[in-house]
């Protein structure tokens, strides 16, 4: 054997390029150049955060173009632009969640928040409130118990028949030309605009009912149109994972194709059927431009969907900025509406938390 | 150019797990070594870790050192990008960019360093390496159709005279013929055999005809069993590990009673 | 009897989606009969809407020409900057944003947003007046389309960025170790063997965005002091279809409404075929790949 190389002190692969601490160097100069200028301009955070950074990657790419190379310097252009555009990206969902938290915590924590809804609610009573310095009145019992029914009824006619399309596209339809139509219009669904929705559900029941029918079930339909495509796609993709030996297995027991389905597939789809329908309720739950030509705006508590305008979480936050109770006082209005906001923020994200669970919770049990 | 290659005391991790354990070899200039050994026993990930393209791979890390003439390539400031510049590397499956033509797959490389290469220059370039892989008399009337209309074997060759246009010190070799037919294996092994007059190469193979027909020298790698890590086993003259190796397991390798 | 029902839900998917054509044709129809002078405006259906085409247009150019580069920019991130570990913690805070609700969105927009940009704005008209995007006076409430359509662009940014990340992530690892092993950077890896791969599944989801921001209500709605077609971006006006569906609707009757519903059916129209062009390039890329 060949007796070993030993290693070169100056190593030809390490020419021309910076040392290894130079970033950390340029990080820290950055700051402290950024806090100079921002302290001849006003000493703002934000402001010092955003200068560092521009310096730091300016720095960072000149420095390099210089010592390292048009190459190198492109990478790290690249990187810097990469990273920042994410960092931006983040700076609306902070600013979102910072200001309906702040906004919102107050209204919700006031007594009553949840549990009144805004009947005999009046400009007066705001006006009062606020004079008088007393908490704001009223709340949102009535549209969160509308949000909750529409969405119920919502879900009770969208997954059977997003689960029944999916089994027929998966199960029966052995890609046949009506499949493909169907799932090009389920596509084409998934576009619609959900103001569109809405109008569609008020046009339908206008027409059988008279005009100006809004109720909550007509907002339920407006909601379903948007929530059945949602269902088909995720029940479609979790029925085409499961193994055909399994539909194979069953059928050489005998078993018929709709049992094998109902006691073979669907159980071993299960977990994932649920979480695609938790998300999509997570969707239409939030929706709000539908509500708004369906479902009309009510301030008292109904619990009948067939009968009567109803109110819900979002129509409920936008009318309370579009047209505050007191329009002389808005704050006790504001305040209501970020409460809301909020609360609807917590809502969805739950039952995004509630998908993922029971993706997790229903998963079949693979342990042998 | 061709350079030589010292390894000494190299350990590669995924994560915790230790899959190549305490490796020294020195891989002469101008010859070609073959990496011989069952599945698993770590010979791709050790090759992968001598241009570093193992970083690619999540979790992996290395101890020790590669020496590429003195230089070590896990010294501290050293670039990988600059490491693989100068060795290069021949994948299992062909990989032409499918965007690319053949002609831009050859220069794909070069143009990275040399934005603008003069068009003779280019053309000059393309044809030499092409040349140097065996594959100008086949392709040299369709150089700007897409790479990915090539069959396997030329798409292989194609990858190495991408390798090669960018004059690089060491090719390394990830098992190039196992998704070739046996008459473009033929045409890759008389150009590795052409290639050894100008560059280091480095052959994984699960191939043991394959090792005696192009290897100079041959290292026999194997592991104690699954879960541990793999181990270089013996490394000698390609015609003492066939025909007289010092280790049993080299012997019962080679003579076919395992792996 | 089950495979029956099955079929039945499926025949029910697509005569759900005649109806809502149908409908809204039909109901759309006593505009197009009615007097021309008495569509609002006074002038006939198309000098009523092609205005608040053109904002929706505007708003919606504006929401895609911030948030393609962000959005792509983002999707690199997740897939090939990021450690891994994280990557996957930032894919659920893209999706995060996903799930807020628009109505969320539109209220930041209006109370938030559009107060900071009042200070931009006047500076804007008083630097670049004379560009005709930034004519002065400068609103006062900062809630203009310009307003709006980075709200709209905050919406789509993680649709554009989810789907994206997706095609950055399918792309093909063979080619990326190609052009590692030849010495390439991170980015030029990117640009020889990931972005090629992915051009079409960016088009397509910039498409998908920008059917999303057509027909988003509420931000605009809320966002938005609406007005006449201008070009100004900072000023109060400009209007588009959806919010000025939603802002009408509850109130109005008789032909006003079917006036309402018109709208509403251009505005399908238009995102159908928007979204039936990203559907196509979606098919033709997946073909594309499939091949290799």
């Amino acid at each position: 054997m060949a007796t070993l190389m030993t290693e070169r002190k100056r190593s030809a692969l390490t020419r021309g390029r910076l040392p290894k601490y130079t970033p950390y160097v340029i990080a820290a100069s950055s700051v402290v150049v950024a806090a100079a200028l921002m302290a001849l301009i006003g000493f703002h955070v934000f402001g010092w955060a955003v200068l560092s950074a521009v310096l730091f990657a300016t720095a960072n790419v000149v420095s390099s173009a210089l010592v390292e190379g048009r190459r190198k310097a492109t990478d790290k252009l690249a990187t810097s632009l990469v990273v920042g555009a994410f960092l931006v990206a983040l700076l609306p969902l902070v600013s979102v969640i910072w200001t309906v938290w702040v906004n919102g915590v107050p209204g919700l924590l006031t007594p009553g928040f949840l549990s009144t809804s805004m009947n005999g609610v009046t400009g007066a009573v705001d006006n009062a409130s606020v004079k008088d310095g007393t908490p704001v009145l009223g709340g949102v019992y009535h549209a969160l118990v509308g949000s909750i029914l529409i969405t119920l009824w919502a879900t009770l006619i969208s997954v059977p028949v997003g689960l029944l399309t999916a089994i027929y596209l998966v199960e029966y339809s052995a890609g046949n030309r009506f499949s493909k139509v169907i799932t090009f219009l389920v596509d084409v669904m998934t576009g619609i605009p959900s103001i569109v929705a809405g109008l569609f559900a008020a046009a339908f029941f206008a027409m059988i009912l008279g005009p100006g029918t809004k109720t909550g079930f007509v907002a339920a339909v407006a909601l379903s149109v948007l929530m059945i495509p949602v269902v088909v796609r995720s029940s479609e993709e979790m029925l085409k994972i499961v193994p055909n030996e399994l539909r194979e297995a069953a059928y050489a027991l005998g078993v018929r194709k709709w049992r094998t389905i109902l006691k073979v597939v669907i159980p071993t789809a299960i977990s994932g059927i649920a979480s695609g329908v938790t998300l999509a309720i997570a969707r239409v739950i939030g929706e709000t431009a539908p509500l708004l030509v369906t479902a009309g705006f009510a301030t008292t508590i109904n619990m009948n969907v067939f009968a009567g305008w109803m109110s819900s979480l979002p129509t409920f936050i936008y009318t309370q900025i579009m047209t505050p109770t007191s329009p002389s006082n808005a704050d006790p209005s504001t305040q209501r509406a970020w409460a809301a906001a909020l609360l609807l923020i917590i809502l969805v994200m739950l039952l995004n938390l509630g998908a993922r669970l029971v993706a997790r919770l229903f998963a079949p049990k693979t342990g042998r | 150019m061709s350079k030589r290659i010292d390894v000494s005391d190299l350990n590669v991790y995924y994560g915790d797990f230790r899959a190549v354990e305490d490796v020294n070899i020195t891989l002469d200039a101008k010859s070609v070594t073959a990496f011989i050994g069952p599945s698993g026993c770590g010979k791709s990930t050790f090759l992968r870790t001598l241009n570093r393209m193992h970083e690619v791979i999540p979790g992996a890390r290395v101890e020790g050192k590669v020496l590429l003439d003195g230089d070590n390539l896990y010294g501290d400031g050293v670039d990988p990008v600059t490491v693989r510049s100068q060795i290069g590397m021949v994948f299992q499956r062909p990989n032409p960019f499918p965007t690319m033509s053949i002609r831009d797959n050859v220069l794909a490389g070069v143009k990275l360093n040399n934005r603008r290469i003069s068009r003779s220059d280019a053309d000059e370039l393309v044809e030499g390496s092409l040349r140097g892989a065996n594959l100008w008399n086949e392709v040299k009337d369709r150089l700007e159709k897409p790479g990915s209309g090539l069959s396997g074997g030329q798409q292989q060759r194609l990858c190495i005279a991408r390798a090669i246009a960018v004059s690089p010190d060491v090719i390394l070799m990830d098992e190039p013929c196992s998704a070739l037919d046996p008459i473009s294996t033929l045409a890759i092994e008389d150009l590795i055999n052409e290639l050894k007059d100008e560059y280091t190469v480095v052959i994984v193979t699960h191939n043991m005809q394959q090792a005696a027909r192009v290897s100079d020298k041959t290292a026999f790698f194997n592991i104690a069993g699954t879960g541990k890590p793999g181990k270089l086993i013996e490394f000698a003259e390609t015609a003492t590990i066939f025909n007289n190796p010092r280790e049993k397991s080299t012997e019962d390798y080679v003579s076919g009673r395992f792996g | 009897m089950f495979s029956g029902a099955a079929l039945g839900a499926g025949a029910l998917i697509v005569a759900v989606l005649f109806a809502v054509a149908l409908f809204l044709v039909v109901q759309a129809l006593p505009t197009f009969s009615a007097n021309p002078a008495d569509i609002t405006g006074g002038r006939g259906f198309f000098d009523y809407i092609f205005p608040i085409v053109v904002g929706t247009l505007i708003a919606a150019t504006i929401a895609l020409l911030i948030a393609t580069p962000i959005g792509v920019a983002v999707a690199l991130f997740t897939s090939h900057y990021a450690p891994r570990r994280l990557a996957r913690g930032l894919g659920y805070v893209v999706d995060l944003l996903a799930a807020i609700p628009s109505v969320v969105y539109g209220a930041w927009g209006a109370s938030y947003l559009a107060s900071q940009l009042k200070v931009p704005y006047a500076w804007l008209a008083e630097n670049f007046g004379w560009i005709p995007l930034f004519a002065g006076p400068a609103s006062g409430t900062g809630k203009t389309i310009l307003t709006a359509g980075i709200v709209l662009a905050v919406m789509v940014l993680p649709i554009i960025a989810s789907l994206t990340r997706e095609i950055f992530l399918q792309a093909p690892m063979l080619h990326q170790e190609a052009a590692l092993a030849l010495g390439a950077t991170r980015w030029e890896m990117i640009r020889m063997a990931v972005l090629p791969f992915a051009r079409g599944g960016i088009i397509s989801a910039v498409m998908l965005g920008l059917g999303r921001a057509l027909g988003e209500t509420m931000a605009v709605a809320l966002v938005l002091s609406s007005g006449p077609l201008i070009a100004s971006l900072i000023r109060s006006g400009n209007q588009t279809i959806a919010a000025e569906i939603a802002l009408d609707f509850p109130e109005a009757f008789g032909l006003r409404m079917h006036e309402l519903i018109a709208a509403g059916l251009v505005l399908f129209l238009i995102t159908l075929v928007v979204n039936m062009v990203a559907r196509w390039i979606i098919n033709r890329h997946k073909e594309f790949s499939g091949a290799n």
